[in-house]
């Protein structure tokens, strides 16, 4: 056995020992809080599992290793079987049994509908669908395929005219002057507050200029010269704001992700805040 | 046979999402197409998970590299599907949800799919850091812009914003951080949000058209197969 094996196979084992030492201390913890026997032991199990997977994936930080491919395949196969499981009892069961059998519904226990011969239709494309996995019937799952961008085109086709299009060209024609009494009581009342006239004032500007601009600056039909380069150029600014804003966002968002993973790690698994 | 039809289906299932919109009765029939994508939804989860078990049995026969791994994942899956499928530990039985509280799916959902989730998302804060002291670097005036935008952004989520500009007056408090992240989020982000917007919806609306009409068809792909 060369020595690298070795190392590799000392530190499985010491992972094992402090795995099962974690379990342990973690059960008698719980039965010291009040908690049924046989449930602590369970419950101690699933939270050392949690916190070895935490820091499996965690290791990837150093190298790739293999325990970090074993919470990553892990992660796979679990992820596909969720989705596939909350799939099925929540729309085949929950909108498509109902529809098609009594004896069905009664014996998954969910309320039975009126009888529609037409939802033997998704059935049927489903079915079709699934015929990708063979090697000669493959071009069935076409018909299904067609089904789903048919429908996702007919529903996007609207829905982005309606929220993404009309709705956000028609919020952008705002009052360029806010609570407007006169140029007289806007300079004698004028203050630099975030809920002040000159701040809901430029904000508008801002929102009114920065889409312009920015549509002027996907807009490639046209060369980008002249006062259409020059509000182009705005338009980059204002998209370089957005994307700066949208990166910091993101970088919180993983942030506060981190800090849930530690605080599982330090208050639920070793106790050590409470 | 094999692209006529596929296009003819995406054709009247389009058009008839499209019309139901302005036809009151047409209604009911969008909201049925609605619920029938859903139910060919659930094949294609079941297609996918059909695929994942085709390539890891695959590797674990052929013992290719890491086929240790694939059984894993095997494990996991089998785990959870029996799990959710049958319902075990599931304190209401068949008739209670498949996510009901103490349920061995619910357990693995909070124990396992959960922090593995969260743990491999806030692994990115770390790669995201080093890349962005990396590439943050202000060469430019664009590059300074979303510099400067960012920094006001995270400082503004920090108490560490708050603290630094708390001395700035009331009557200027859209110079202290947090107010002026605010502001940046809630104008110019606004803005070129509101741009990019505009700018999908119309590439969505256009290549909606495309398919419906049968002038785009990549998604059947070749006729080989």
């Amino acid at each position: 056995m060369d020595r690298s094996r070795r190392i590799s196979l000392i530190i499985f084992a010491g992972i094992i020992i402090l795995f099962i030492l974690s379990w342990i201390i973690k059960s008698t913890t719980l039965l010291n809080v009040g908690t049924e026997s046989l449930l602590s032991i369970r419950d101690a199990f699933f939270i050392t599992f949690a916190a070895f997977l935490t820091l499996a994936i965690f290791s990837f930080l150093y190298k790739d290793n293999p325990y970090y491919k074993f919470a990553e395949h892990l992660f796979v196969g679990v992820s596909a079987a969720y989705w596939m499981c909350v799939g099925f009892w929540s729309t085949f069961v929950g909108n498509f049994i109902p529809k098609v059998s009594t004896t069905l519904s009664n014996f998954f226990e969910v309320p039975p509908k009126e009888f529609d011969i037409f939802y033997f239709i998704p059935l049927i494309l489903g079915l079709m669908l699934l015929m990708r996995l063979s090697p000669k019937g493959g071009w069935l799952s076409r018909w299904s395929l067609a089904f789903i961008v048919g429908t996702t085109a007919g529903l996007n086709l609207i829905r982005y005219l309606r929220t993404d299009f009309i709705t956000q060209v028609s919020n952008t024609f705002i009052p360029l002057l806010v609570d407007w009494n006169g140029i007289g009581p806007f300079f004698s009342d004028f203050s630099l507050s975030a809920s002040g006239q000159f701040v809901m004032t430029l904000g508008n500007w801002v929102i009114f200029i920065g889409v312009f601009s920015g549509l002027i600056y996907f807009f490639f039909s046209k060369e980008h010269k002249g006062f259409f380069g020059h509000a182009s150029r705005v338009g980059i600014w204002v998209l370089m704001i957005t994307f700066g804003a949208s990166f910091g966002y993101t970088v919180m968002g993983r942030v506060s992700l981190l800090v849930g993973r530690l605080t599982f790690l330090f208050k639920d698994w070793l106790g050590l805040i409470s | 046979m094999k692209r006529q039809v596929p296009v003819l289906i995406t054709f009247i299932v389009g058009t008839v999402l499209i019309l139901s919109v302005f036809f009151p009765p047409a209604e009911r029939l969008g909201e049925d197409f609605s619920i029938f994508f859903d139910i060919i939804a659930v094949f294609a989860f079941f297609l996918g998970g059909g695929n994942l078990l085709r390539i890891h049995f695959g590797k674990v026969y052929q013992k290719r590299e890491d086929w240790g791994f694939s059984i894993v994942t095997l494990c996991g899956f089998a785990i959870m599907m029996m799990a959710g499928l049958f319902k075990l530990w599931n304190p209401g039985g068949i008739a209670a949800d498949v996510a009901a509280p103490g349920s061995l799916f619910q357990l693995m959902y909070d124990w396992i799919f959960n922090p593995l989730g969260a743990s491999m998302y806030s692994l990115l804060a770390f790669y995201v850091a080093s890349a962005s002291y990396r590439a943050f670097r202000a060469k430019n005036i664009d590059a300074t812009i979303l510099l400067i935008a960012a920094f006001v952004i995270l400082l503004g989520r920090t108490p560490l914003g708050m603290y630094v500009t708390s001395w700035v007056p009331e009557s200027f408090s859209i110079l202290q951080i947090p107010n002026l992240a605010i502001w940046i989020m809630v104008s110019p982000n606004l803005a070129g949000q509101r741009a990019i917007m505009i700018g999908i919806a119309l590439g969505v609306v256009s290549m909606s058209l495309r398919l419906i009409l049968g002038v785009e068809r990549t998604y059947l792909g070749v006729d080989n197969e």
